[in-house]
């Protein structure tokens, strides 16, 4: 297991220390560096390194136990990185704020199952969202408000579930539980969005109609979507990094990826390799 | 010298005893999640069995016998204390299941009318058990450091159960199913594992140990209906300071709490050394919120 | 002007002349009331505030204290111990000198005057509370580890209490005082006094516990109890409004615990202990939790319910105390108003009336 690992730390060092960038346009608002993560001995994550620019959407591809929602958990503050920094917008290191310090900062995310609260209204789950001010003070001065805003209704409107507002989010079915979670986010207005495999164990249908609502989002701030559908990758003509046992493997757009030779390997294990070293543990 | 010895030979003597209360408080616990708060009337119980079995040893059996009661009602206080943890499990416990602190507040109910019972049945006033004979007396290390042989007996029965846990968790083919309930409810349910044995079993185990510790207590002094209500809330602490999922972990914190309990109340009074040993466990889990052994996972929440 | 005043009161047309009536039911007490029974309704009035209070955490935050003994205790004590210096006169407390004491603890001093023993009486549990909700809360301590540790704090608290005898007069607590500002406590007109005091500073700490509910404060403290990591990744911190409303519980505590003292006459160890700390639980899960009006009423019922038991059949007590929260826990986690709730849910629903929305309103 340990002369594998450092072999592959060989072979992938070339990718990790150039990372490639093919939009110099706009500049980098979030950046991940030299990131590893321990769990007990075992190394989720190591070395990894993530830009992520202005308006940029960002997919995050790679195996099971590739540690793409580790990485996710590290940028958010739920996970705590055991090397390594995260600068947002060049300055602030996020691995050394608390979570709610970092969500606050402008980074959202939405975690792979619905999590709505379930006992409150669907009003009451979107005013949670769209207040900025979250100081206890200044919500206690807060009522919890009888009226909709036009603004809420928009969203109520976009999210799907137009007049409501007024029934327990608990009661709401599991697409439209994600819808209202997206809805959350999109009056939260952060200006980076991770995203842990949004369209699971969705319907075709309610798969398209979770792809336009994130296109909307995107337009206004720079996104990470993890997630294993190659198809719902392909449809969005973006950024991608592939990221294999903890490490970068590959980054460039879908084109790129596709024809690389390593992440075919890693993909599709064509490699005697790693045959060899899959079954010797 | 002799001070130290002495104050080590307490600090492990209290330890010993409350490590006895909290094995089984940390086992439950641990696989559940559920605080069994008559946990010390589990206690109580195992206390009242070993009362019950002195008595008919000194009634109905040969006089030579009777110096072997307390091994009967070691065993008695066992099987007892266990049949109720099991019973307590399958009518309440397992109805309240992922309600942690409604399952808290019902155990607690429990122990409060096991309490009142035992008022009705044994009497409101302490009772004493007489230890056997061949516990009297004490080890002499110098002419004034003796150190009494009961205490000495439950340090021993101690760390004998406290293998014996070790062996069943962590060697036998039924402690494995309880390992992975404990670390995984449903995938082990998917793999054939009936959860519902593996928590009774697990429950009657813990309860049963409770037992033990009743019966150990007799050793120390009168036992009353309220024998456990002295214990159980420093038991609770072990299991918050040593973390759940390790035995290792129980240990840790009972010893902890008992040395730093008897050092204390050497240096200040009783009631201060308490407020240290508070304050103390507070400031620890600002360190390690989720006690000395937590096992740290992926899993959400 | 009636009118005018109505109006303070929040809700429908209906629930305002219930309201009224209610209240207005409540001041004319006195008069249907003998002296004695009176006192004993104030004293449940007195510990319904407790009650609210430990909703307010425990309904609408999701955490279970079992310390409150502790809060009430230390606002009865304050209270106590004013109104013991006030006994003694120039000399020191009697307790003291048969300890063998011979001049007052220094921290005994600040308690001869009655808005210094008052104000303490709030700000010390208040800020007891937020001490160790503020080291508990910020590290994630939640959930039975937070509960445990109240139970600890309850049981140190008391075995301090014990132990200091010459500074808390040990097991027998304070007692022994007669009057208030030169009103004998035993006086009907004291006690119409204390009773209207009583009800006024309940009604406050209702209004002000509805206030923080009905809040977005009290919307981020309900979302907490749900999902505490949801709440930290919309960017608040679930400990500050933890901390902030278990705070507001343990001044809310020796608020109640200071008119429970002026009612009973005594404050002792034992009614702070772990017993009575887990009975104000009770009151809170029978009147129904989550609901600030269900806490009140099941302090109110589950109290006359111990009189009345104690009364005829002392021991029986806590075995039915025992019995109740398996009860209540097991069959009707959402207590007397869940109960009423589902009743008048039934009956609408017969009626077919379209508009059966029971909202919880606090």
């Amino acid at each position: 297991m340990q002369s594998f690992a450092k072999k592959v730390d060989h072979k992938l060092s070339l990718p990790m220390r150039h990372p490639v960038s093919e939009t110099k346009t706009s500049p980098v608002i979030l950046s991940a560096e030299n990131i590893s993560v321990s769990f007990g001995g075992f190394m989720a994550v190591r070395g990894m390194n993530l830009a992520l620019r202005k308006h940029e959407l960002h997919f995050l591809i790679g195996p099971n136990g590739a540690g793409k929602t580790t990485m996710l958990d590290v940028i958010c503050g739920k996970t705590k990185a055991s090397s390594g920094k995260v600068l947002l917008g060049g300055e602030v290191d996020l691995t050394r704020k608390r979570d709610y310090e970092i969500a606050s900062l402008g980074i959202g995310r939405k975690f792979q199952a619905p999590s709505v609260f379930p006992n409150l209204t669907v009003q009451e789950n979107l005013e949670l969202a769209a207040d900025r001010n979250r100081s206890i003070f200044h919500t206690l001065r807060l009522r919890r408000s009888d009226t909709v805003t036009p603004k809420m209704l928009g969203i109520l409107e976009q999210i799907g579930l137009p007049g409501r507002e007024g029934e327990r989010a608990g009661s709401l079915s599991h697409g439209e539980k994600q819808w209202l979670e997206i809805g959350m986010l999109l009056l939260q207005k952060p200006s980076v969005l991770l995203l842990d495999e949004p369209v699971a164990g969705m319907t075709d249908d309610e798969t398209v109609k979770t792809g336009e609502l994130l296109k909307e989002i995107a337009k206004t701030c720079s996104v990470v979507v993890v997630e294993h559908d190659m198809e719902f990758v392909r449809s969005f003509a973006a950024k991608v990094t592939v990221m294999h046992e903890g490490q970068l493997l590959k980054e460039g757009s879908m084109a790129e990826i596709q024809h690389d030779p390593r992440v075919a390997e890693v993909y599709l294990g064509k490699r005697r390799e790693d045959h060899a070293a899959a079954s010797s543990h | 010298m002799e001070m130290l010895i002495l104050q080590t030979f307490n600090g492990l003597s209290v330890s010993s005893i409350l490590l006895l209360i909290a094995l089984g408080l940390a086992v439950t616990f641990g696989l559940m999640n559920v605080i069994n708060m008559a946990h010390g009337e589990l206690i109580m119980i195992g206390a009242y069995s070993a009362y019950v079995t002195q008595n008919l040893f000194a009634s109905y059996l040969p006089k030579s016998w009777y110096e072997g009661y307390f091994f009967a009602a070691l065993a008695a206080s066992f099987l007892i204390a266990a049949l109720m943890g099991c019973l307590l499990e399958t009518i309440l416990i397992r109805h309240l299941y992922g309600r942690p602190l409604d399952s808290l507040l019902a155990t607690w109910g429990v122990g409060m009318m096991l309490q009142q019972v035992a008022r009705f049945i044994f009497g409101a006033p302490n009772v004493a058990v007489t230890s056997p004979s061949w516990l009297n007396g004490g080890l002499a290390i110098t002419s004034t450091l003796v150190l009494p042989y009961k205490r000495l007996f439950i340090m021993a029965l101690v760390a004998l159960v406290l293998t014996a846990m070790y062996l069943y968790i962590y060697k036998s083919a039924s402690g494995r199913r309880m390992r992975a309930v404990m670390q995984n409810r449903e995938m082990a349910g998917c793999l054939g594992i009936s959860t519902r044995h593996v928590d009774s079993l697990t429950f009657a185990i813990g309860s049963g140990i409770a037992g033990i510790a009743g019966c150990a207590l007799t050793l120390l002094g009168p036992i009353g209906p309220s024998i456990g209500t002295y214990y159980i809330v420093d038991a609770f602490m072990v299991v918050v300071l040593g973390g759940v999922g390790k035995l290792i972990g129980t240990v840790a914190g009972a010893l902890g709490i008992g040395i730093f309990n008897t050092l204390f109340e050497t240096y200040t009074s009783a009631s201060i050394g308490k407020v240290l040993v508070f304050a103390c466990i507070v400031a620890f889990l600002q360190w390690k919120p989720r006690g000395l052994v937590a096992l740290r996972t992926r899993s959400l929440d | 002007m009636i009118m005018n005043w109505m109006k303070l009161i929040p809700g429908s047309r209906t629930r305002r002349i219930v309201w009224a009536v209610l209240i207005l039911l409540l001041c004319m007490a006195p008069l249907f009331m003998t002296p004695f029974r009176l006192g004993l309704f104030t004293k449940f009035i007195a510990l319904a505030i407790l009650a609210v209070g430990l909703d307010l955490i425990w309904g609408y935050g999701g955490i279970l204290s079992l310390g409150h003994g502790v809060f009430f205790g230390l606002g009865a004590y304050a209270i106590a111990m004013y109104l013991k210096l006030e006994a003694s006169g120039s000399s020191i407390p009697d307790f003291m000198s048969w300890s063998g004491i011979n001049a007052l603890p220094f921290f005994w001093e600040p308690f001869r005057y009655f808005p210094v023993a008052f104000l303490l009486g709030i700000l010390i549990p208040a800020a007891l509370a937020l001490i160790l909700g503020y080291f508990t809360f910020r590290n994630r301590i939640v959930g039975v580890y937070f509960t445990i540790l109240t139970q600890a704090l309850v049981m140190i608290v008391v075995t301090l209490f014990v132990g200091k005898q010459e500074w808390t007069g040990g097991t027998n607590g304070l007692t022994g005082y007669r009057d208030i500002f030169g009103f004998a406590f035993q006086d009907s007109g004291t006690k119409i006094a204390l009773y209207f005091i009583t009800l006024a500073a309940l009604i406050i700490a209702y209004l002000l516990c509805r206030y923080i509910v009905n809040s977005r404060a009290g919307q981020v403290l309900e979302a907490s109890r749900d999902g505490e990591n949801r709440v930290r990744f919309l960017g608040y911190d679930p400990s500050r409004f933890k901390t902030f409303a278990f705070t507001v519980s343990g001044a809310l505590a020796g608020l109640s615990g200071m008119l429970f003292v002026l009612q009973v006459g005594i404050i002792s160890p034992s009614m702070m202990g772990i017993v009575p700390s887990i009975e104000m639980v009770l009151w809170v899960a029978l009147g129904g939790r989550g609901t600030l009006i269900g806490a009140i009423i099941g302090a109110v019922v589950l109290n006359a319910a111990k009189t009345g038991i104690s009364e005829a059949y002392p021991e029986g007590w806590l075995l039915v105390l025992g019995g109740l929260f398996v009860a209540v826990v097991v069959l009707m986690p959402s207590g007397l108003t869940g109960l009423w709730n589902r009743i008048v849910r039934i009956f609408y629903r017969q009626g077919g009336s379209e508009h059966a929305v029971i909202r919880k309103e606090g």
